[in-house]
């Protein structure tokens, strides 16, 4: 399935990233947004608004997030493409609805910039603090799917691919943007319509009666029914059963808890997403996402420059992370060392994979800017020793 | 080739366009690199407004700029600021009738102009910061007169264009006119105390 056009603002653009994240929306066919405006993502919102009403579709400014995470899941049931968009305070207030549509299946996007925490912190300040929380934050077991960009280019091209892995999965998916992408301004490449692959949605090929609307469809993924199209809803956030109907007993739990992490970690090679290079013959590989990639960059540079052989793991998609890819990766160097925007988060995961097969050095920062290269590159130093 | 800039002024007098225009022009009409960010803040309203610019015709790693290569102070609080953050031997560009300089700027190279004057002249105040992307450009050649122009005529309603293609032109004009007099001619101009470097 191709983009609709009429959505699609093709061509060259400086624009910045929370602007890009919007255009990606409407190019992936998100038709409604709820949100209660917060620095640093209100540019993207405050663009869709300006924008929906040019192709159909409609923003609602909420009374706060609890209201916009929940009313984004309606529209989807309403059979429209959704999303949200918030920065860490407002994330915060939005964890139960994310742990709804993890249970409801509800494919819908979540967009987080991040900015300086704990609490208001750091409103116009970059961080990478909410990582975590895009994993674990809602209560109860449950996997999404994250995705970090490192330029405004990214927060086009990789809203379009949340909302179809969104889709493809029934995944709520977060975006994970930071205050530095998203009110960075550079050159965005928005490509013609016939180009931008959207993932359909996995719509009812059986009809009313004999639908089942939490049946595990292809790759343990159900197919989805819409409000008004005959078939009967019944959505909740209990555990249920096939029908969708409230099923409190362990058997219902072990299948429906079961099912949701199956089919992610069945998709486990096609979610590592990643930028790889030279990790051939490195002996220290530098693991980052988001902004701190570019920054990991020039201190890889640097360190080359000084004779070192160091590789580049940029994650594109953090969660789930890319286990299988650390541990034989772990298997063959000295070091990993991972810088971030928060005081060490990722970095444990790191080194749950790496399982002491090398050193991991975590460079931890507490965000409002970004990091020196110079202190990624004497993590990369004591590493290659 | 990688140049970190930096443009400032109070709010209203259109940094932000200034830089956008710029950044424009190079990533876009000279097929170079340009990474624009802004600071965000309460003193944004009615106080200094900035925006920086890091310029490479590799792509830019790095976002911030740190040391810059060219200030364009716009108001005297902007000049304050962010004059410190000028490395040794870079270059500052003013509006000539709002910053007084001081001994932050002795070892820069420092051009005037009467923005906001000129734009006066044209007609309509609010264009000074076209004035000032042209003489920029004349000034220091980082940005292409014609890329620059392209990027003008993105960014301004058609009914301004030529206003706004006028006020570049005087700007850079202005600009050609200042070099032509020598490159000491700015600093002795602008009265900077104490021996200015060449």
């Amino acid at each position: 399935m191709k983009a609709d056009q009429r959505c699609v603002m093709t061509g060259t653009h400086f624009i910045n990233g929370d602007a890009a994240c919007c255009e990606g929306a409407l190019s992936a066919g998100a038709r409604f947004a709820a949100g209660y405006p917060i620095t640093p993502s209100t540019e993207i919102v405050e663009r869709f608004a300006a924008r929906a009403p040019q192709v159909g579709g409609l923003f609602i400014q909420m009374e706060d997030e609890l209201a916009s995470s929940i009313a984004i899941q309606g529209m989807v049931w309403g059979g429209q493409k959704s999303f949200t968009v918030t920065s860490g305070p407002g994330y915060s207030l939005m964890m139960e609805h994310i742990g709804l549509a993890a249970i409801s299946e509800t494919p819908c996007v979540f967009v987080d910039v991040q900015r300086g925490g704990p609490s208001t912190g750091l409103p116009t300040l970059p961080a990478q603090g909410d990582m975590m929380q895009a994993r674990f934050g809602s209560h109860g077991d449950y996997v999404t799917i994250a995705i970090c960009p490192n330029s405004p280019q990214e927060c086009y091209d990789l809203t379009v691919k949340c909302f179809n892995l969104a889709e493809k999965f029934r995944v709520p998916v977060m975006f994970m943007m930071d205050e530095c992408v998203g009110h960075m301004t550079e050159k965005v490449v928005i490509p013609p319509a016939e180009e931008i692959d959207l993932y359909p949605r996995r719509h009812a090929s059986k009809p009313p009666g004999e639908f089942q609307l939490f049946e595990a469809g292809e790759e343990l993924v159900p197919e989805m029914a819409h409000a008004g199209e005959g078939y009967k809803l019944y959505v909740t956030g209990l555990t249920h059963d096939k029908r969708g109907y409230p099923a409190l007993n362990p058997a219902a739990q072990r299948e429906l808890v079961g099912r949701l992490f199956e089919k992610i970690r069945r998709a486990q090679d096609e979610l590592t997403m990643v930028e790889a290079e030279g990790l051939e013959d490195a002996d220290v590989v530098v693991v980052s996402y988001g902004i701190t990639s570019r920054v990991a960059q020039k201190a890889i540079q640097a360190a080359r420059d000084k004779g070192l052989k160091v590789g580049k793991l940029r994650l594109i998609c953090v969660w789930p992370f890319p286990e299988k890819l650390i541990r034989e990766l772990a298997g063959k160097v000295k070091a990993l060392v991972m810088p971030e925007l928060n005081m060490g988060q990722v970095v444990l995961e790191l080194e749950r994979c790496a399982g002491g097969q090398c050193k991991v050095i975590g460079v931890p920062h507490p965000g409002g800017t970004v990091h020196k290269p110079v202190e990624i590159l004497e993590a990369i130093e004591r590493g290659a020793r | 080739m990688l140049k970190e800039l930096r443009i400032a002024g109070f709010g209203g007098q259109g940094v932000i366009l200034a830089a956008h225009i710029l950044g424009r022009a190079v990533s876009i009409h000279e097929g170079g690199y340009a990474t624009m960010t802004q600071n965000y803040g309460p003193e944004a309203r009615g106080g200094a407004a900035s925006a920086a610019l890091v310029v490479s015709d590799q792509p830019v790693l790095y976002p911030y700029a740190v040391s810059l290569d060219v200030l364009v102070a716009m108001s005297s609080e902007a000049y304050t600021r962010f004059v410190p953050e000028v490395r040794e031997g870079g270059m500052l560009l003013v509006e000539e009738d709002l910053v007084p300089l001081d001994q932050k700027a002795q070892h820069l190279r420092v051009y005037g102009i009467p923005a906001t004057r000129l734009a006066e002249e044209l007609g309509k105040k609010m264009v000074l910061n076209v004035i000032m992307v042209g003489f920029f450009c004349a000034i220091t050649g980082i940005v292409v007169r014609d890329a620059a122009m392209k990027s003008v005529k993105d960014a301004v309603p058609a009914r301004f264009l030529d206003l706004n293609l006028k006020a570049f032109e005087r700007g850079y004009e202005y600009g050609v006119e200042l070099l032509a007099k020598g490159p000491a001619k700015g600093e002795q101009q602008m009265a900077v105390p104490q021996e200015a470097e060449v």
